[in-house]
């Protein structure tokens, strides 16, 4: 549904007293998008008797200039160009009473280059707006004017890649586990086992700061040892996620800076530390050489619910403009929430140039990127060697497949778990290449993979009966779609 | 040791009908084939020598596998890998890297350590003497 209101004269515009937002100018269905706008699409949800117009105009009133009453100092403004319009809104198919609301907000409304900026004014008050039973940001379209004042991922998958002299296959990492209680010592020797037996990375979990139980400075000196041994005895680059997130910018500079000088090639923060945290730890990366790996600790409170809160494709986006290089962006088949088509999506965000808009992805705008590098997403949670197969399907090559429990989970070692992902992966790509129907024969191809490879054997017989399949809470629907 | 480098280092060393499959996948990506050939596989070397130029304009698989024999036979005791390089705006990177013949015994690599300040060890890999 969209309704053109009628355009409200100047003299009403500024009547003192309580005036419906429509009115003043932040609903226009006639407004034409600029290129250089920013686009957002909100899934709104009014209270019981609230006109829908009127809602999504508050929405773009209450994200930019408005308040909640006529001020006369509007009038010292050229207020026309600093309101937010909302110029389409479409009820959303198999709802009741929800809304799509497109909203285009100018551009020097936002600080160059600021992350928090930007989020204090498109998800800063609005969201509790009390006209409003649920508010979600499904989306956004950031102009290319404003993509070119973030400095984007520290190095970038196509950097990274040749950082690590590793082409054509995707990266394999693991989480070390338990993730809380082990000593540096044993944290360490987990590390190393793991990387000599086959991966590429290991990684702390969100959790690993500097507790009681393991400081921060011995488990980078076990880690780094754990490193450099596996790459002696490989001949290839390793890195472990040596997490520095901290109670403070200092604290965290200080265990980059160490980490840096021990040679790791890898640092990690979580998205707990914030966005501008995020952004400085991304400058620091990018100047120091050492990729910068993201944990996105936190989202599923605000993520996961498909009425209120922000997607994570939104999330997604501000991570590629802030600058990490890696980011956990779902796995589909894990024990994780994550719907294929709303997966691929954000897999999209993170890697294309150019996004085409793609609505039953949950893509409502396109992205030009503006040859922003991309940002490597990791798919980490509950995911196996059997399922190699569907994950190469899903993700392609430029992803980092960890497997934390289907590594040091493997019943003859760490190393030998590691070994099995290693070769089931380069067994699926190999069979990909050469044309076959790897999809279908993706069993097959592993069975016979496992004939000279016994870790691989005894993974696939361990794990062959490990599936999570339940509804996701999160899917598109702004468009008719298959379900899964 | 074995060396496990390129893409498909975890799997037995690929027979010569299987790498040139991998040759045809590439060269369908429209990705040209370049041999490089060393002796000193340390993981941050990164420019082994070139045996001749990319074959940008080679797009037969028996031809790219004929260039392959002679890196081979012109280097017995060196590694050589196979690159398929991507030149499309976005990429420009290699696409695939694999390597295709290894000296007939691997020398392995070490770890050094030098003791630093409050336990920091500084870390240099070398190549294990003859």
């Amino acid at each position: 549904m969209t309704t053109l209101l009628d355009s409200p004269s100047e003299r009403s515009r500024f009547d003192a007293g309580v005036a419906p937002y429509a009115a003043m100018g932040y609903y226009d269905a006639g407004y034409e998008p600029k290129a250089s706008d920013v686009l957002c699409a909100f899934r709104i949800t009014p209270q019981d008797g609230v006109d829908p117009i009127e809602a999504a105009a508050a929405v773009a009133g209450e994200s930019s200039t408005a308040t909640w009453t006529v001020v006369w100092t509007d009038r010292l403004t050229a207020h026309e160009h600093y309101q937010a319009k909302a110029y389409r809104l479409d009820a959303i198919p198999g709802t009741s009473g929800q809304y799509m609301a497109y909203i285009a907000y100018d551009i020097d409304l936002f600080e160059e280059g600021s992350i928090a900026n930007l989020t204090s004014s498109i998800i800063g008050n609005v969201f509790g707006f009390k006209a409003l039973k649920a508010l979600r940001l499904e989306d956004m379209r950031i102009p290319t004017q404003y993509v070119k004042t973030f400095q984007g991922p520290a190095h970038g998958i196509v950097m990274e890649r040749e950082y690590l002299n590793k082409f054509g296959r995707p990266l394999l990492g693991a989480t070390v586990k338990p993730k809380l209680g082990l000593s540096a010592r044993n944290y360490g020797r987990v590390v190393y086992e793991a990387l000599r037996g086959g991966l590429d990375f290991t990684k702390d979990d969100e959790n690993i700061n500097s507790q009681p139980f393991m400081r921060w400075r011995d488990r980078f000196l076990y880690c780094m040892e754990a490193v450099k041994r596996a790459e002696a005895a490989s001949g290839e680059i390793k890195g472990h996620y040596l997490n520095v997130t901290a109670a403070d910018m200092e604290a965290m500079y200080e265990r980059a800076e160490f980490a840096k000088e021990l040679g790791s090639i890898v640092v990690m923060i979580d998205l707990t530390v914030g966005y501008t945290a995020m952004q400085s730890m991304a400058k620091w990366a990018r100047k120091n050489g050492v990729l910068l790996h993201l944990h996105r600790a936190g989202h599923s409170t605000y993520t996961r619910q498909k009425t209120h809160g922000v997607s994570f494709r939104v999330i997604a986006k501000w991570c590629r403009l802030i600058g990490v290089d890696h980011v956990h962006a779902g796995t589909v088949v894990g024990k994780l929430e994550g719907d294929p088509r709303t997966t691929a999506g954000y897999y999209d965000t993170l890697r294309e140039n150019v996004v085409p808009l793609n609505p039953g992805n949950g893509i409502y705008f396109e992205q030009e990127w503006a040859s922003m590098p991309g940002v490597m997403p990791v798919a980490s949670g509950g995911i196996h060697a059997g399922q190699m197969h569907q994950l190469l399907d899903l993700f392609g090559d430029d992803v980092v497949l960890q497997f934390g429990g289907g590594t040091i989970g493997h019943p003859d070692g760490i190393a030998e778990g590691a070994t099995a992902n290693r070769v089931a992966l380069e067994a699926m790509v190999l069979a990909r290449n050469e044309g076959r129907d790897y999809r279908n024969e993706g069993p097959e191809i592993l069975e016979d993979a496992a004939k000279s490879c016994r870790p691989l054997a005894r993974a696939l017989d361990l794990w062959k009966d490990i599936s999570f399949n339940y509804e996701s809470t999160d899917t598109p629907d702004a468009v008719a779609t298959p379900s899964y | 040791m074995r060396i496990t480098q390129g893409t498909f280092s975890f799997l037995p060393d690929l027979s010569d009908e299987q790498i040139a499959r991998q040759i045809r996948y590439a060269l369908g990506n429209g990705w040209p084939i370049s041999l490089e050939y060393t002796t000193d596989p340390h993981p941050r070397n990164s420019y082994w020598e070139m045996f001749g130029l990319p074959m940008f304009d080679i797009h037969d698989a028996s031809a790219v596998m004929g260039e392959l024999r002679r890196a081979r036979d012109a280097h017995p005791d060196a590694y050589v890998k196979l690159n398929a390089y991507d030149a499309r705006y976005g990429r420009q990177t290699t696409a695939l890297s694999f390597i295709v013949s290894r000296p007939p015994a691997e020398r392995g690599l070490r770890l050094e350590r030098q003791e630093a300040h409050d336990r920091v060890q500084r870390y240099t890999i070398t190549r294990d003497a003859d």
